[in-house]
């Protein structure tokens, strides 16, 4: 209780003796498990590596200045490549999150108890595996190359638009819907016209909010040999030619600038 | 032309919102339908058109026993009753002529309303319509663009269009300032009355009610408890309908003449 009547007085603060002892005593707790769990890291780390680190830093930043600029006209071709994955991944994700969505909304899906935990799992099983693995694993499925990017990013991005598209499903005017339905429209009617028009804007937002995440995504894709520029990053790193790796993080820094710029750009004139 | 049998609608909660209501509407006829708030009276007309499935009962709509109706069926019955919302209920990022157009869903296929290809006839139905309500200027404004009394008059519009024999009115006026309130109940009792349509108007303001129409339904705990002309409401029938209250300032003959429609 906060408020204690002492010799007559009200006396308010802001917790009780118990509550500040409880407060205090966490706190205790929270520090002995950081200062454990430091020592545990410490003890396993090498530290003349990490003493080593801004010698070697130092290093790398000396070999890798100036980018070697020349080499730009290379990249062209890959920055295309990853922008064209990431559009492409981004567009085939909408096309087949836009039905996921509708099944897993709990408002329009035809079946609560059948296929709506089916929608839920595409969702889940999607987003929850790294765009890389996809990668990987498609790759030793369809072969190398910008395809497998596209796929890569693909399949990821469904679970993500279609979870946001459905909650948005699930908040519109459920009023709307009457008076749509109380005209005498079909199912596919209702959706057109009550359903449809209250989510555009989301889906709008949802979209550009994707293909900006997806560009940064697919820059390193090419690690694992999907194609687009990460396949020049990991040959420029294999063979430390430090210049280039510089020049070529100056042009995905830019990409992902320009992809913020535009997706900022769309989302506002909807909004 | 409308009768109800026996109409019980008993939610899954166990809340029995409408117990064996009996009415019968003759064809023209306009009436409101008041009591407290949880009344059934949204439920009562939304079993009318299905948008809530009764328990059991039946609804004649001439001959047609709606209850009993398939889906398809039901959607071209549908097409007779007109709806209207109190909180409008438009597709607010549809445009003014779209909403209108969308009265005709019933008719028109799915591909021509997805393409906003509807009938010349259609479309000249919707400017002849949104002329009559004043809104001829608005066609092509967004829908969230207009104010509350022109949202509700496309919103008639709307329901008109389907070309009912019955409108279905949920408190048209409860969103609204107290002259938009009497500028709208006018125009759907004189719509009413041009087109020989039948309508039941959900209302709380019951000297509105009272007013415009030409008989009165009182509801109370999903019981009919009046039926009769909006003159014989007297301070004991509200009591009984809504309870104890003051109720002669609320029954209190209003000047009419002293407003200009806009």
């Amino acid at each position: 209780m906060p408020v204690q009547d002492l010799k007559g007085r009200q006396v308010w603060q802001r917790r009780s003796g118990r509550e500040s002892l409880a407060h205090w005593v966490m706190w205790l707790i929270g520090v002995a498990v950081f200062a454990y769990c430091w020592q545990q890291i410490s003890a396993s780390t090498t530290w003349f590596f990490v003493w080593d680190a801004p010698r070697i830093a130092n290093d790398i930043w000396t070999r890798a200045t100036p980018p070697r600029w020349e080499y730009i006209t290379q990249l062209g071709k890959p920055i295309w490549d990853t922008l064209n994955i990431a559009t492409l991944g981004t567009l085939f994700a909408l096309i087949l999150a836009v039905p996921v969505a509708f099944l897993a909304a709990r408002n329009t899906t035809p079946s609560v108890y059948l296929v709506r935990p089916v929608a839920l799992l595409i969702i889940v099983s999607t987003r929850s595996i790294n765009s890389l693995i996809w990668a990987l694993l498609l790759i030793a499925i369809i072969g190398p190359g910008v395809f497998a990017g596209v796929i890569a990013i693909a399949i990821r991005s469904i679970g993500f638009c279609a979870k946001l598209l459905y909650e948005a499903i699930e908040e519109i005017d459920d009023t709307q819907v009457e008076a749509i339905t109380a005209t005498g429209a079909s199912r596919w009617q209702v959706m057109a016209y009550g359903i449809v028009p209250q989510i555009m804007p989301a889906f709008a937002g949802i979209a550009v909010f994707r293909w900006d995440i997806n560009v940064r995504e697919s820059t390193v894709l090419g690690l694992v040999g999907a194609g687009g520029i990460g396949l020049q990053l990991s040959s420029s790193l294999n063979v430390l030619a430090w210049p280039q790796v510089s020049l070529i993080l100056l042009v995905i820094l830019a990409a992902v600038v320009i992809s913020e710029w535009v997706s900022a750009k769309v989302r506002g004139a909807i909004i | 032309m409308l009768r109800l049998e026996k109409l019980v609608k008993t939610y899954k909660t166990g809340d029995q919102a409408l117990k064996a209501v009996d009415l019968v509407v003759p064809e023209g006829q306009v009436l409101a339908l008041i009591g407290p708030s949880g009344a059934g009276k949204s439920t009562l007309i939304r079993c009318i058109n299905r948008l809530v499935e009764p328990t059991s009962g039946k609804v004649f709509l001439g001959d047609i026993n709606l209850t009993g109706l398939s889906t398809g069926a039901l959607r071209r019955e549908r097409r007779r009753m007109g709806m209207i919302f109190q909180e409008y209920a438009l597709i607010e990022r549809l445009t003014v002529m779209e909403n209108v157009l969308s009265g005709r869903l019933g008719y028109v296929g799915f591909w021509r309303s997805f393409l906003r290809r509807f009938p010349q006839k259609d479309v000249d139905e919707a400017f002849r319509l949104l002329d009559r309500v004043g809104l001829a200027h608005m066609a092509d404004k967004r829908a969230d663009e207009l104010s509350g009394g022109q949202r509700q008059r496309v919103g008639i519009c709307r329901a008109l269009i389907q070309d009912p024999a019955l409108l279905l009115v949920d408190e048209p006026t409860a969103s609204l300032d107290p002259k938009t309130s009497r500028q709208i109940m006018r125009l759907i009792c004189e719509l009413c009355n041009e087109r020989g349509l039948a309508a039941i108007i959900n209302i709380h303001d019951v000297a509105l009610a009272q007013m415009f129409v030409q008989r009165v339904i009182g509801l109370r705990f999903g019981v009919v408890e009046f039926d009769g002309l909006p003159d014989a409401l007297t301070p004991d029938v509200l009591t009984t309908i809504y309870g104890e209250e003051d109720w002669e300032a609320t029954i209190e003959k209003v000047d009419d003449d002293s407003e200009v429609a806009q």
